[in-house]
């Protein structure tokens, strides 16, 4: 290597890059519309800022354009192929008519909102020995004028809003040992915060805050303890180091309190025999102080786990009304198949109750102080001990995002029933990098059962389930409500996307695309104009599901790949 | 609309970056003359070493790979050097013992003394495929639940993932179970 040997490469790139300028500057469609504190507060009507738009989960748009009366003449505007095939499950992120969608591979699309006129593009090239157990990106966070995304290979990157060019590019963690991001950031007091996957990897997950400027960590909070903190007593000898708990929900934020809610993943390894104790703070709820990192508060969902159920999905922040009283509360339909209701406190998470949304046989019973649950021992696997429990290891409700609409008061839960695993536990021997589940597990279909997936709409107030749709088809689609009175969702493997209404679950309309939906939809308007944009692209976990349920019936199903934004409106 | 389209490619500034590190790394790679033997994939002659367990490091005799048993993993060693390649993961072996009467004439003209030897890197998106089913004597990836026929050159017969595991040949010599070649179809995983 010698500095000669480079520079023609070098000069030629300059060149480029000149050139590059040169364009930029003829191509500037009217300047981008900084993202602030302020905003991420309290985004305009016409704008999906952030993950689920809102600071407290919701998934809700107040657009009120697209009604239950008109849903019926929705049509496709544009669309946009991605390229890309597996898991396309980011929402469409949109800042005054541009959107910012991510695909797996962590390709982020700057995109016109309304023409689909692509403005750039960021192609990662990852590495070449990169395994992925979930090729897959929840999207991107936007601050200021810049586009934030957390990468497979374990970086969290800031790109320039306005042209995609890299700003800053921040190793996280190392992947080769096991971690991963696939969730959106968090932005939030001035920080970009991203949670670690890796949890069937033998990784002990962490949070992490960057400065939103230089990328540099703030503070950094593992989720499980190390043997000078609180809670490390709950995992014998070692074994906190591969523990697990990893993170890869976006969380909710409450600004009065500065509090962020991160929903937390499974113990590792599986099984709860090979590390008796609580396993704090696993398939649990932390709050953490936005500020410093601080563990405010947590509640466990369920202790010790057994049955792979990542409690990863963050509490939508809602205000109940129970016995007379307005709670602030954490909601939070489990993967444990309960819906669990929490307050949020300054110093602390109190339970408040527990519903159960489908069929389950791992718990005896929830304390009702305390909300911790028994466990019936015959459907809780063991080191060498096969155990059949349902709901199946990928829940009632896997990460697709619940919705909550004000004006119904309804939360609106893609659940999926009538499956259950078998799982056995062996012995598992720690090696960087590889596999650290020490189980087995096969997918299980009830006897009887005439669907699978569901829609789901509960009344937080009484504690009551006020319809329900049902499915032949596993569900997988992330949830979104409207001011229109509309519930939109698709997630089942016959490629439909559909409306429902809010109030009744009646539905309204639907529409084939090319692929699975299991992309958070959203809403946004441009020029006055209301849009519904979704990710059509099947893969990852839904895509699992299926292989399990076609091994289970010994049939094969085949369902298209590739990514396809669609944007629907109603005619001009 | 077609012009701001050319115009929008020629914006998109990342993909020029990363133009920008080819460019560099290709001078680097040529410069170094030798890669790095221990990332290098399996060599003609290279003997097997086992990857994982109590005895990680020692040489893998014929003996020791079973028939009824699950996969074992290996990395290749050079046999002149003894330098293991364990630089890289997708460097890692499967190594299965079947009945040579059960093995199509593809995969019997690869083996060596019923012994099998396949890319333990998934072909969907690269995990390591740990499993074995004993029934139906299948690889399994634990990832996505892709099975591979190991007696069929790792056809896919159930799963996403889209083609088969790379195969690598084997042979014995002196005794010793050794590759025959290098690896046969990709290594690695369809997209990234």
């Amino acid at each position: 290597m010698t500095r000669s040997r480079l520079a023609p490469a070098t000069t030629l790139t300059l060149v480029a890059l000149g050139l590059a300028s040169g364009l930029i500057a003829a191509r500037q469609p009217g300047g981008y519309t900084a993202v602030t504190d302020a905003r991420l507060l309290n985004p305009e009507p016409h704008n999906w800022l952030m993950y689920r738009r809102t600071y407290d989960g919701w998934g809700y748009s107040p657009l009120d354009q697209i009604t239950t009366q008109n849903v019926g003449d929705l049509r496709p505007i544009w669309s946009f192929s991605t390229g890309v095939r597996e898991g396309h499950e980011s929402p469409p992120i949109v800042n005054d008519g541009r959107m910012f969608v991510s695909t797996p591979q962590n390709q982020v699309l700057a995109l016109d909102a309304a023409t689909g006129d692509l403005l750039w593009r960021y192609v990662r090239e990852l590495p070449e020995d990169l395994q992925q157990l979930h090729p897959t990106n929840r999207g991107v966070a936007l601050y200021g004028d810049r586009v934030f995304i957390g990468t497979v290979d374990t970086h969290v990157v800031a790109l320039d809003a306005e042209t995609g060019d890299v700003v800053w590019d921040q190793p996280v963690e190392d992947h080769a040992t096991g971690y991963y991001i696939t969730m959106a950031p968090l932005v939030a007091d001035g920080k970009v915060m991203v949670g670690t996957s890796g949890g069937e990897l033998g990784i002990r997950a962490f949070v992490a805050a960057l400065d939103a400027d230089t990328g540099r960590e703030v503070w950094k909070t593992h989720t499980v303890p190390a043997p000078d903190e609180p809670g490390n007593d709950t995992w014998p000898g070692e074994s906190w180091r591969t523990g697990g708990a990893s993170v890869w929900v976006t969380a909710t934020y409450d600004p009065d309190l500065n509090q962020t809610y991160w929903g937390t993943g499974n113990p590792g390894p599986w099984i709860g025999d090979m590390r008796p104790g609580d396993n704090l703070y696993t398939n649990s709820v932390l709050a953490l102080d936005a500020g410093t990192g601080e563990i405010k508060g947590y509640h466990q969902y369920h202790h010790n786990g057994s049955w792979d159920w990542d409690e990863i999905d963050a509490p939508l922040l809602i205000d109940i009304e129970r016995d007379g009283r307005t709670i602030p509360a954490l909601v939070h339909p489990g993967r444990n198949g309960y819906l669990w209701l929490l307050e949020r406190q300054a110093d602390g998470i109190e339970f408040v109750d527990a519903h159960r949304y489908v069929y389950q046989n791992a718990f005896t019973a929830i304390d009702r102080q305390t909300g911790r649950p028994s466990y019936d021992l015959e459907h809780t696997p063991g080191t060498g001990r096969p155990a059949v429990f349902c709901p199946s290891l990928s829940g009632g409700k896997n990460w697709p995002p619940a919705a909550f609409n004000p004006n119904t008061r309804l939360l609106y839960i893609p659940a999926n029933e009538n499956l259950c695993t078998s799982m056995e536990g062996r012995e598992v021997e720690y090696t960087p990098g590889r596999t650290f589940t020490g189980a087995r597990s096969e997918l299980r279909l009830r006897d009887g059962a005439d669907h699978i997936g569901e829609l789901q709409a509960w009344n937080l107030d009484t504690g009551e389930q006020v319809w329900s749709r049902e499915f032949a088809s596993q569900n997988w689609g992330p949830v979104l409500t409207t001011g229109g009175g509309l519930v939109l969702a698709g997630g089942t493997n016959d490629r439909f996307f559909r409306a429902f209404d809010a109030s009744t679950g009646d539905q309204l309309w639907e529409i084939r695309t090319n692929s699975g939906v299991i992309g958070v939809p959203s809403s946004y308007a441009v020029d006055g104009r209301q849009y519904i944009a979704v990710q059509s692209g099947w893969g990852v976990d839904a895509q699992r599901m299926q292989t399990g349920l076609d091994r289970f019936r010994g049939e094969r199903t085949h369902i298209p790949q590739g990514g396809v934004v669609w944007v629907f409106a109603l005619p001009d | 609309m077609v012009l701001r389209g050319a115009v929008s490619l020629s914006l998109a500034l990342p993909l020029r970056a990363g133009a920008v590190s080819l460019s560099l790394a290709l001078p680097l790679r040529a410069s170094a003359q030798e890669p790095d033997p221990a990332q290098r994939r399996p060599q003609q002659h290279d003997r097997f070493v086992f990857a994982l367990g109590s005895r990680a490091g020692e040489v893998v005799a014929p003996d020791d790979v079973v028939l009824g048993e699950p996969q074992l993993f290996a990395y290749p060693m050079d046999p002149t050097t003894t330098v293991v390649r364990d630089g890289s993961r997708l460097n890692q072996v499967m190594l299965v013992r079947l009945d040579p009467a059960d093995l199509t004439d593809e995969t019997l003209a690869r083996a060596a003394d019923g012994i099998v030897a396949y890319s333990g890197v998934c072909s969907h998106t690269g995990c390591d495929v740990t499993e074995w089913l004993s029934g139906p004597r299948m690889l399994l990836c634990p990832c996505h639940d892709s099975e591979f026929d190991p007696a069929d050159a790792a056809r896919v017969d159930i799963g996403p993932a889209p083609r088969r595991l790379a195969a690598l040949p084997l042979g014995i010599e002196d005794g010793a179970l050794v590759a025959a070649g290098s690896f046969v179809g990709r290594v690695g995983a369809a997209e990234q």
